[in-house]
């Protein structure tokens, strides 16, 4: 692939990007979330097409038309989420829509399953063809992946993340399995966050950032450091505002919260007018964490102090009533009710507070949602426009107006800032600020390391459900930020053993 | 002016069907526009008018419930019974609004913390319901009332029907509740996005459950006007109803998937219903052809409803 150039609107995705891959190569790809990987392989895999630049598949040069030409030319893409339909055998997944048949038309079962057993007898594994796939396992799971990729006649196999839901032995044997695969003259183009398992597996690696090729090369020439720094350090485009670091009282205190499966004895606490920054990697458990903080799921242990004082909170109408706003990163699908008005939207967290007898006061709210959008900015013909009719940037703004109407003291913004442009980034920071100046705590999730580095009077750092790290501003760099959120500090090395637990 | 047209079309095309259909039964028929008729009209599409109110409920928030039908049988066999047996007239209406309540809270719990979807849960119902009903009244219808109780079918007040004034204030009582209340905003916001609902501070599973328990109440009192109505509660009562009451309030607009729709459409729903009821019994259709043409404007009215919702 050379050249590759794409854009999504408001953003470049991929600027004149070039990747190769030789005959039974590994060929890792790395990156923060977001820098362009998953949008690289798409256009390989033919699900997206790029706006510029070529793709040459041995010798000859090709235009993708869709997934399935790239299949049959031999590209297959095992994605992080599985693709297989769960209560069909293992031998029906492989050979979906593409059963052998006897005279009549009726399934030749037979030669499936026999066919199946000569595809899998390389893997030296126990699998039984007839097995029902939702029965057999992440791991197995993905050998039916990489098979099904192989009785396609796949010269190329991607795979994104094989190892997140893995534990340790399996990835041992997933290793194998790849090796496996190099010598029977397959490539792998293999994207992973866990750069040690890079260099167990790979033999080149490319590194983007922000839509760029920062370097490709032998991984016998790069240490992990180097990776990381090739990672971080992006040039900064976004404006920040300036933020005092003024920390008033402690408003919020977590102590030991703790879900099985999704985060470990995580305790924190935050005080009024700062912005608490927590970074790591998406799926290091941030998002769960906040939701368990807001009652939105139900924590096995764990308490939660407010304002000095201990609270119950069972449910998020708990958690609003004690003074926690979240905004969740979906906002179009967890904000917003997109059939409803504008009026409608953002007062679905007042409703309760202006209500006699049952009745609610139209005109009260009426007046606290008119303030709100003015003072927001939000651009609407009226109150009574559908939130669907509004611009992508307005409707942002009415989940914002939502939890502002509610004066809560701590908000929670889960990557406050994802998918939308500099203008509208800039203008979030800004009434991050000023929530804070007003007294709140900020909690902030994002991946975005300058940003969360720019914004946050201190950084938490996640990792595998768990806190790894804490610095006040200005006390790390990135590629220490970045490192732990890897996994890589010396105090994440102990836990290493614990990410099975995910599974 | 051609596309202000289409824009009437959509928001206002029930109103004008109704209207085309009224207009082309008084020209069919001599009898249909006399106050006799138009009051038998309404009086019919009462009872199950006010059953398609409660049903707005459950289907603006995208749920559905089949058992009113088998809730009215029950409640009404019950309230007869116990008018046998000699209760008054409030103790029997309160009898029979429990028994809805309990019907209603019984799916909403089973919906809601039982996580069962809501097809489910009342198809259940609908059939535990019936039998109960049958094994109180082992199978015998229970008649013959007196009193204050045949008032509340067969009544009037200032010359206009019980059944009537009933089933309007339903709607007028539902209108301000979707409109004023928490229930009401709630039960909208819940079928347009219920995730979001919670992800607000709201506790949804209690609201979804009040809009199960709102439909058990109008099915109860659609028992009472129609026990006393028939001066009888039959076994088989309102046995196939959950039909005509879904497709008033389908007919009226409301969206099956939720968050969109009115008690107002909902009325006229239920009226075009009764209209069509009793032009084609006055035109002499067979009862045979009566069902294909309820069919086929259920099928109409929900197609006119995807033209309504693809932008313009």
């Amino acid at each position: 692939m050379s050249g590759i150039s794409k854009s999504f609107p408001g953003v470049k995705a991929l600027k004149r990007v070039d990747y190769d891959l030789s005959r039974g190569e590994v060929h890792a790809l790395v990156g923060e979330n977001g820098a362009g990987k998953s949008t690289l392989m798409k256009i390989l895999a033919g699900v997206y097409r790029a706006d510029e630049g070529e793709i040459w598949l041995k010798d000859s040069k090709i235009t993708p038309t869709g997934p399935r030409a790239m299949i049959n030319a031999g590209v297959s893409v095992i994605y992080q989420e599985l693709t297989l339909v769960p209560y069909l055998s293992v031998a029906e997944n492989i050979f979906l829509g593409r059963e052998p048949r006897r005279a009549g038309g009726l399934i030749d079962w037979k030669k499936m399953w026999a066919d199946v057993g000569e595809l899998l007898a390389p893997f030296n594994l126990s699998l039984n063809p007839r097995a029902r796939i939702h029965a057999i396992g992440p791991a197995y799971q993905q050998v039916v992946e990489i098979a099904k990729a192989l009785s396609l006649k796949a010269d190329i196999i991607v795979m994104d993340e094989p190892t997140a839901p893995l534990t340790g032995s399996e990835v041992d044997r997933l290793f194998e399995i790849i090796r496996n695969l190099k010598s029977g003259g397959v490539s792998v183009a293999y994207i992973s966050h866990r750069l040690e398992e890079i260099h167990e597996v790979a033999d080149r690696v490319t590194v983007l950032r922000d839509g760029e090729r920062m370097i490709t090369a032998a991984l016998s020439d790069l240490t992990v450091d180097d990776i990381i720094r090739h990672m971080v350090g992006r040039t900064l485009t976004e404006q920040y505002p300036k933020v005092e670091d003024s920390a008033g009282e402690e408003v919020l205190r977590v102590e030991g919260l703790t879900k099985r499966g999704v985060c470990t004895d995580v305790s924190f606490s935050a005080r009024r007018g700062e912005i608490l920054g927590f970074a790591g990697l998406v799926g290091a458990g941030r998002t769960e964490i906040m939701q368990l903080l807001f009652g939105y799921r139900r924590r096995d242990s764990g308490r939660i102090f407010l304002r000095g004082a201990e609270v119950r909170v069972r449910s998020t109408r708990d958690a609003v009533r004690s003074g926690i706003a979240l905004i969740p990163e979906e906002r179009k699908k967890q904000g917003l009710v997109l059939g409803l008005s504008v009026m409608d939207n953002s007062a679905l967290t007042i409703f309760d507070l202006h209500t006699t007898l049952g009745f609610i006061r139209w005109p009260d709210i009426a007046q606290r949602v008119t303030e709100m959008v003015r003072s927001l900015g939000i651009r609407t013909p009226s109150l009574r426009q559908e939130v669907k009719n509004l611009s992508g940037g307005n409707q942002q703004k009415v989940v914002l107006s939502k939890w502002f109407v509610r004066n809560c003291d701590v908000y929670i913004f889960d990557e406050p800032t994802r998918g939308i442009d500099v203008g509208a980034k800039a203008e979030i920071y800004k009434l991050m600020v000023s929530l804070a100046n007003k007294g709140a705590a900020i909690i902030m999730i994002s991946s975005d390391l300058p940003e969360v580095m720019n914004m946050a009077s201190r950084i938490l750092v996640v990792y595998a459900g768990r806190i790894v790290s804490e610095y006040r501003r200005g006390e790390a760099t990135e590629e220490q930020v970045m490192s732990d959120a890897l996994g890589l500090g010396a105090q994440t090395a102990a836990d290493a053993g614990t990410q099975g637990a995910r599974e | 002016m051609k596309l202000d047209l289409t824009r009437i079309l959509r928001s206002y095309g029930i109103v004008i069907a109704f209207i085309i259909i009224c207009a082309a039964m008084t020209v069919l028929s001599p009898v249909f526009l006399t106050v006799t008729n138009v009051r038998n009209v309404i009086r019919q599409s009462s009872i199950f008018g006010i059953m398609a109110v409660g049903m707005t409920f459950v289907i603006l928030t995208g749920g559905i419930d089949l058992s009113v039908g088998s809730i009215l049988a029950v409640a009404g066999a019950f309230s007869a019974g116990m008018l046998k047996g000699g209760l008054g007239i409030v103790p029997i209406v309160l009898l029979a609004l429990v028994l809805g309540i309990g019907c209603g809270l019984a799916n909403g719990l089973l919906i809601t913390i039982g996580r069962i979807a809501p097809f489910v849960v009342t198809l259940g119902m609908m059939s535990i319901a019936r039998s109960l009903t049958l094994i109180y009244t082992k199978g015998y219808p229970i008649s013959g009332f007196t009193g204050s109780f045949r008032f509340i079918g067969g009544g009037e007040i200032l010359s206009m029907p019980f059944p009537i004034i009933v089933f309007l204030l339903t709607v007028v009582v539902a209108w301000l509740i979707l409109t004023q209340t928490r229930v009401g905003r709630y039960t909208y916001a819940i079928g347009g996005n219920e995730e979001t609902v919670k992800l607000s501070g709201i506790n949804a599973d209690f609201y979804k459950t009040v809009v199960y328990v709102i439909s058990g109440i109008t099915a109860a009192m659609s028992a009472l006007i129609l026990t006393s109505r028939l001066n009888s509660a039959e076994p088989v009562a309102g046995q196939g109803y959950e039909l005509d009451v879904i497709a008033a309030v389908v007919i009226g607009g409301t969206s099956l998937s939720g968050g969109r729709g009115s008690v107002w459409g909902t009325l006229i729903g239920a009226l075009l219903i009764g209209v069509i009821n009793n032009g084609m019994n006055l035109l002499g259709i067979s009862p045979y052809f009566q069902l294909l043409v309820k069919g086929l404007i259920i099928i109409g009215a929900v197609l006119l409803d995807r033209l309504r919702q693809e932008p313009a």
